[in-house]
């Protein structure tokens, strides 16, 4: 584990589990993000030496280092970095973790309490049928019912779902309590099971529980730029104008990555999972490259390096698809060094996800560890 | 009136009593040892069949002076639908269904799963049902709802873990708790048929201070959602004069509001057509409009799906009567009910029960 002689490092205990609850337990879908901005700023404040919530909802908290020499505001062209030595200037670093989840929003009054709706944010209909959901600021309980079995023939049960064939119900008594235009998100309550737990939101409660624990206990010498985003699960809104503001001279994001380690079923001679992205228990998952983003190689080589020192467990994220704040952060301005760390974890996007409590850990130790390890040379060496 | 009867919210409170515990077919015992709790202290006599029903007497307070009473059986089933694990892969469990199951509401749901090595009495353990993503699944299995044998169970666990605690055989029940709308509507797993149940209950309690001509049999039959074996056997044992089934019946809601559907929360159905004898039929119609209870004639053209099949033919034959209540979303999770429906029905078995007596079977015949 970290020693004690960089600074207090962030933990992971009781407490943070039930932070990490509660933020699972509040709704935020994309463009509704004021659940979870509430506790973001409530548990920030206390820390921040600059705190605001910019134009689109994202919570922008600064917490200078206390090592070293500040560093200037804006980003300096990259060969000025070459002539400061280390001691006389702190890396700004922005992280980032969104604060969104995906969802649902009412769209038609059908009466009766039932209700037509659109996705908010990657949702696959087939997790939609039987499950529950809260409706609106009230938390306004519904449910994704279906024709009983007894009245459907095989081929209809045969077919994929269609979004438009489902309505919300809120019952017959609560059709006045909410409206077109609510958001709504599954009702899932946080489950411990063995060394994992489930819960909806993971993606990215996570994230966002780790930045808070490391903008409690922050790294010495580093000024921390933390952006609890808005809109990342709709194109990585928030993100671009948040890094803007910040100006930092490189980004972490910390999100959260589906993994696919499941047995091959297909009993026709395929025997390997061989597009797994990633697998519980191995740790943080590091990007080299997203649909979105291609990581600096330099920040990737450096979390690997930090791992190995550490002694901590990581592993590469498969090349492939997906997306994180990273690809709307490191297009910003003159372009900003990024990198992505997420948590493994599986069933993204349905009403439980779950991951390794270790993973989690890990993560937040490993990101901590980075990040006290940088230091201004790391930007001076081309990429 | 008696001042026995339930309010809704003490049906409430019942009804999430109720569904607090599995039972799934034939495997009835945690339900039932809590239907016995709430009835042993309103009823004279409480048994078990031999495959698991419950039967508790209510005991007539004028028996005739030769011979038994003549007997109403009130037979509810207790058993929920549900899984069980059929093998252990990579530390997930696979799947088939007890009951009837439509896969498509299967993705998602939280369950328990209940080791039956009673010998190491292991604890009940928390899962999710998962659907793997279609490259890791046989080419027939992709681009529809995917089938219940590809779904998984995720304990959290490690294989090893697994392995050790879970066997094939080993039950799995919907573990999403009920959600309460308001002081009406309730929602939530196994409402097919525990509503039944907490209205037998409700009418129970109605009758504790009625004194009754006939013997009332309250059963909370067994295995109806497979077999229907509870109510084959329960009403072949206690050979009732009169049966009546109360079972949920389809309520309209999303995807099924038509022909074939009820409105929830605005009355019971009484049943209709060959399992059901027309004079007890019409004696339930006009009882329930005296005491001003909102019913809909359901036609039930052929078997009804529900006890009152079973209990027709048991021995040598017994008039049959099916109440509904209806209830949206049939066999999913999501099931949703309401609670003023539950009272009237225990309200109207209560009524019927105390109308009862020694000149009723004179009237339920053929081609009065």
């Amino acid at each position: 584990m970290l020693d004690n002689s960089i600074g207090r490092n962030p933990s992971m205990g009781e407490e943070q589990l039930l932070l990490l609850e509660r933020l699972c337990n509040a709704c935020a879908v994309s463009g509704d993000e004021t659940e979870v901005r509430e506790i973001v700023l409530e548990q920030v404040r206390p820390y921040a030496s600059q705190l605001r919530v910019d134009a689109l909802g994202n919570v922008l908290a600064i917490r200078e280092g206390t090592g070293s020499q500040p560093g200037k505001p804006g980003l300096p062209p990259p060969s000025s970095l070459a002539s400061q030595s280390s001691a006389a200037r702190r890396l700004r670093v922005m992280v980032a973790a969104h604060m969104d989840e995906v969802g649902f929003m009412l769209t038609y009054d059908d009466e009766g309490g039932l209700f037509r709706f659109e996705t908010v944010g990657g949702v696959d209909a087939e997790h939609l049928l039987g499950k529950p959901v809260q409706v609106g600021q009230e938390h306004i309980p519904g449910v994704i019912g279906m024709k009983p079995i007894h009245l459907t023939k095989s081929d209809e049960r045969n077919q994929k779902v269609e979004l438009d064939n489902l309505r919300i119900d809120v019952s017959p008594g609560n059709g006045r309590k909410v409206k077109v235009g609510d958001w709504a998100t599954f009702i899932s309550a946080f489950t411990p099971l063995g060394p994992s737990f489930c819960a909806k939101a993971l993606d990215n409660r996570l994230g966002v529980a780790s930045l808070i624990e490391l903008f409690k206990s922050p790294p010495p010498d580093i000024d921390l730029l933390a952006a609890f985003t808005v809109q990342e699960e709709v194109g990585l809104r928030g993100a671009g104008v948040a890094a803007h503001a910040l100006s930092p001279d490189l980004a972490f994001v910390l999100d959260c990555t589906p993994a696919r380690d499941l047995p091959v079923l297909d009993r026709s001679g395929k025997s390997e999972n061989t597009q797994y992205n990633t697998r519980l228990g191995f740790g943080p998952a590091v990007y080299v490259a997203d649909r979105s983003t291609l990581s600096d190689p330099r920040l990737v080589r450096h979390i690997l390096e930090s791992a190995e020192q550490y002694g901590l467990p990581c592993q590469i994220r498969q090349p492939g698809g997906g997306g994180t704040d990273a690809g709307a952060i490191h297009k910003q301005l003159a372009g900003i060094p990024s990198v992505s760390i997420s948590v493994p974890a599986r069933y993204l996007h349905t009403p439980s996800g779950l991951c390794r409590a270790e993973d989690w850990k890990n993560t937040l130790a490993l990101v901590y560890a980075a990040l006290s390890r940088l230091t201004p040379e790391i930007l001076a060496v081309e990429r | 009136m008696p001042a026995n009867t339930p309010d809704t919210n003490q049906a409430i409170n019942l009804l999430k009593k109720l569904v607090s515990e599995p039972g799934l077919s034939a495997y009835e015992d945690p339900v039932r040892r809590m239907i016995e709790e709430a009835w042993k202290p309103l009823t004279d006599e409480i048994g078990i069949s031999r495959l698991g029903s419950l039967h508790g007497l209510h005991r007539a307070a004028q028996p005739p002076s030769t011979g038994k009473p003549p007997s109403l059986l009130l037979a509810a089933h207790m058993d929920a639908i549900g899984l069980m694990v059929t093998g252990i892969v990579d530390g997930f469990l696979t799947l088939t269904q007890v009951g009837g199951l439509d896969q498509r509401i299967l993705p998602g749901q939280r369950v328990t799963v209940h080791p039956a090595d009673t010998k190491n009495s292991r604890p009940d353990l928390p899962g999710i049902i998962i659907r793997p993503p279609d490259y890791l699944l046989p080419g027939e299995a992709h681009g529809k709802s995917t089938p219940i044998e590809y779904l998984l169970v995720d304990t959290g666990l490690d294989p090893l873990q697994v392995e050790n605690q879970i066997q094939i055989g080993d039950l799995v029940s919907f573990a999403q708790p009920p959600i309460e709308f308001g002081e009406d509507y309730l929602a939530g797993h196994t409402l097919d048929n525990r509503v039944s149940v907490a209205a037998l209950t409700c009418c129970l309690e109605e009758l504790q201070n009625r004194s009754l001509a006939w013997d009332v049999w309250a059963v909370a039959t067994s295995q109806e959602e497979e077999t229907m074996a509870g109510a084959f056997t329960s009403s072949f044992q206690l050979r009732p004069t009169l049966a009546v089934a109360i079972d949920v019946t389809f309520g309209d809601g999303a995807g099924s509001s038509g022909h074939k559907t009820f409105p929830i929360g605005k009355g019971i159905t009484l049943g209709w057509g060959p399992n059901i004898h027309p004079a007890l039929h019409k004696k339930f119609a006009g009882l329930a409009d005296r005491l001003e209870i909102p019913w809909k004639l359901e036609p039930v053209p052929r078997m009804s799906g529900t006890d009152a099949y079973g209990m027709q033919v048991a021995a040598e034959g017994i008039p049959t009567m099916l109440i509904g209540i209806p209830l949206r979303y049939m066999h999913t999770p999501v099931e949703m009910v309401s609670i003023k429906d539950i009272l009237r029905t225990g309200r109207l078995l209560a009524e019927f029960a105390a109308s009862l007596d020694q000149n009723t079977m004179d009237r339920i015949v053929w081609d009065a």
